[in-house]
């Protein structure tokens, strides 16, 4: 990474950088998709459409997820995936990536890895933060507080059902930015933006932090009416089904980012 | 029933609540709901009175006079396998759509393994007027299909589970899946005492009428407390509600028997206490089969009910502090107690029930003459495409 800034620190300023032009991208690459090599290939050219980079580590039970990323985690796994290995790819591109990147990961293959072992080895390797979507609050402090020794960001999720009066702990706790889940249910539905501008200026008088909104978001036109609601677009499913298709990826990013380059 | 407890998910260093944000609120609800229906004397006079008279309870204690002569002990049996539907997961399901009917629940969602749970939660929302529906793994839907067209006759959808291991797991899975999509709408009820809080400490408060019931029938029909009480564990809700009546008796050993399955090799068995390590699967931190990196493994059992990798927290509490102890038996060892059962005592015990029964012939070696009590937690009318495909097998 050509930050300087490390951690928390360089996700906030990533994604304040482009405040004036409309939500930043934070595209979803799962860890080893398709496989290695073409997961090493990818990850400097998608890092160059974003602004923070969200990097999948796929797990055998994948509850919070649609079939899209479901699937591209069985792929990845059957190709030989795992955190270590994520790592180490993570650790080699680390001078040709020009975004801070953050690792999505159930809960239970970071405690196979050693809670203490996995932040001195992801900062080591570049990472600014982490999503855990299966570590509430309430579990989260030992983690938390191995994250915030290692200057590295616990993004925090908060939903449509979240209540206010736990929104206000989510963003105090969250670093980084606040994950605005659009709606209820997993990963890869299609999403109503009106229905969802509200709750996104809502959670703006509970956090100075930047609010991504992720879920759902598969075109340009959700981006485009997301202006001046959300910093950025969290990009997961939709990418998966591009690379699955076999399509170029790095068009359908910019096809997200440039309303010009749409056909 | 709980007042004096304090009850705040773990179970020592086990349990909690691993969930996506989105269920947060509906389980903070849930816990909410529950603690107050559970402390109810009207919700629990319903409950006593749905389990009595149309769950069947209490369901009887019975001696095992020649089976437990050929093994060399005192062997009496539970018999939930007499309770409304065929197992002990009647008493969860009925008390589980009691609490979403109280809370304001418009459908309830299941999963299922053997589909006992499936049939369970079927019959208790028909009688409550609840819609329902039930997740199951597609390898399950074809080996217990007696209990899907069961499920369909009590009114519930069944929906076949192809992904990920297409058993309990996977069904898992798909039904928290469908739950965040509509966590205020739906009730999940969970058949097994595993999951997030309050679902642990839920089904085994609801399940502890079978060790309520035992510990009252052994004192009346056999003068004293029993030596050993053996019970099957998958998720390990016929043995919670078995054991923790007698986790105060300290002449009382309790053992857990698991799926042994085809042999010790990881893939091969469903023994997540013998053979796992602690890890979180489901919303709770528990004993867990997976590999190095934290994936969770594939199991078999030639029963579907103990065809899990993980199970409930409290068995791993007990397995700690060594106030129980887990043991396996294998494919073959509960294929044979399910033959000797039937043909000694007139008895056809689930293939899950039976794996408690095998464990008996060898907690007999250790303490011969002992009075043992043994959950026989669900009959094994289910099992018979089973039993004939393995009999085949054995014959060809």
């Amino acid at each position: 990474m050509k930050e300087s800034l490390m951690g928390a620190a360089a996700i906030t300023a990533a994604l304040r950088r482009r405040e004036a032009a409309g939500p930043g991208l934070i595209p979803f690459l799962t860890g080893c998709f398709p496989d290695p090599q073409r997961f090493a290939d990818l990850l400097p050219k998608i890092s160059a459409c974003a602004e923070v980079l969200e990097i999948g580590i796929p797990f055998s039970d994948p509850m919070a997820d649609g079939l899209s990323i479901q699937r591209s985690s069985q792929i990845a796994l059957e190709n030989g995936a795992s955190l270590a290995r994520i790592l180490a790819c993570l650790s080699a591109a680390r001078d040709s990536l020009s975004c801070p990147i953050v690792l999505m990961s159930y809960y239970n293959p970071l405690l196979a890895y050693g809670l203490e072992e996995l932040v001195r080895d992801a900062s080591a390797a570049g990472v600014c933060g982490f999503i855990v979507p299966d570590l509430p609050l309430e579990e989260c402090a030992q983690f938390g507080e191995l994250l915030a020794a290692g200057d590295l960001a616990l993004i925090q999720l908060v939903t449509p059902v979240t209540p206010d009066s736990r929104i206000d702990r989510l963003a105090a706790a969250s670093s980084g930015f606040l994950y605005a889940v659009t709606m209820t249910g997993t990963t890869g539905k299609k999403l109503q933006v009106d229905q969802v501008t509200a709750y996104l200026d809502r959670l703006r008088g509970h956090t100075d932090l930047p609010v991504c909104a992720g879920f759902g978001i598969q075109e340009r036109a959700q981006v485009e009416l997301l202006r001046g609601h959300a910093d950025a677009v969290i990009v997961g499913s939709a990418l998966i089904d591009v690379i699955l298709r076999g399509d170029d990826p790095l068009l359908f990013l910019r096809s997200l980012r440039e309303a010009k380059e749409l056909g | 029933m709980v007042a004096e407890e304090r009850i705040d998910g773990r179970f020592g260093a086990y349990g909690g609540s691993y969930v996506p944000e989105t269920l947060v609120a509906a389980l903070e609800a849930l816990a909410v709901g529950a603690q107050a229906a559970l402390a109810d004397d009207a919700f629990l006079a319903t409950f006593a009175a749905e389990l009595s008279s149309w769950a069947g309870r209490p369901t009887p204690m019975t001696r095992m006079h020649r089976l437990g002569e050929s093994m060399g002990v005192e062997l009496w049996l539970k018999r939930e396998d007499l309770a409304h539907t065929g197992a002990h997961k009647i008493n969860n399901a009925i008390g589980q759509a009691l609490l979403a009917k109280r809370m304001g629940a418009r459908q309830v969602i299941a999963e299922t393994g053997a589909g006992q749970h499936g049939v369970a939660s079927a019959a208790a929302c028909a009688r409550l007027g609840l819609p329902c529906r039930v997740y199951m793994g597609a390898v399950d839907v074809e080996r217990q299909a007696p209990n899907v067209q069961r499920m369909r006759l009590f009114g519930a959808e069944v929906v076949a589970v192809s992904g990920g291991d297409a058993t309990l797991r996977a069904a898992i899975d798909e039904a928290l899946r469908d739950w965040v999509s509509d966590p205020q709408a739906s009730y999940y009820l969970l058949g097994s005492a595993v999951g997030p809080h309050p679902y642990p400490w839920l089904v085994r408060e609801l399940q502890a009428v079978i060790g309520r019931e035992s510990r009252e029938q052994i004192m009346q029909q056999a003068g004293r407390l029993p030596d050993l009480v053996v019970a099957c564990v998958g998720g390990g809700s016929n043995a919670i509600g078995m054991f923790h009546p007698f986790v105060g008796d300290q002449t009382v050993e309790l053992v857990g028997v698991e799926a042994g399955g085809k042999g010790p090799g990881l893939g091969e068995h469903g023994a997540s206490l013998c053979a796992g390590k602690p890890g979180v699967l489901h919303g709770t931190y528990s004993y867990l089969l997976q590999d190095a990196d934290g994936q969770v493994q594939e199991t078999h059992s030639v029963s579907a009910g103990l065809d899990y990798p993980a199970v409930g927290p409290e068995h791993a509490m007990l397995l700690d502090s060594g106030r129980a102890r887990y043991l396996q038996a294998s494919d073959a060892e509960a294929l044979a107690a399910l033959e000797d059962l039937c043909a000694m005592e007139g008895i056809l015990p689930a293939l899950e029930s039976a794996h408690a029964i095998a464990a008996v012939r060898k907690l007999a070696v250790e303490r011969p003459g002992a009075m043992v009590l043994v959950n026989c937690s669900g009959r094994g009318d289910k099992d018979l495409g089973i039993l004939a495909a393995q009999s085949q097998a054995a014959a060809s």
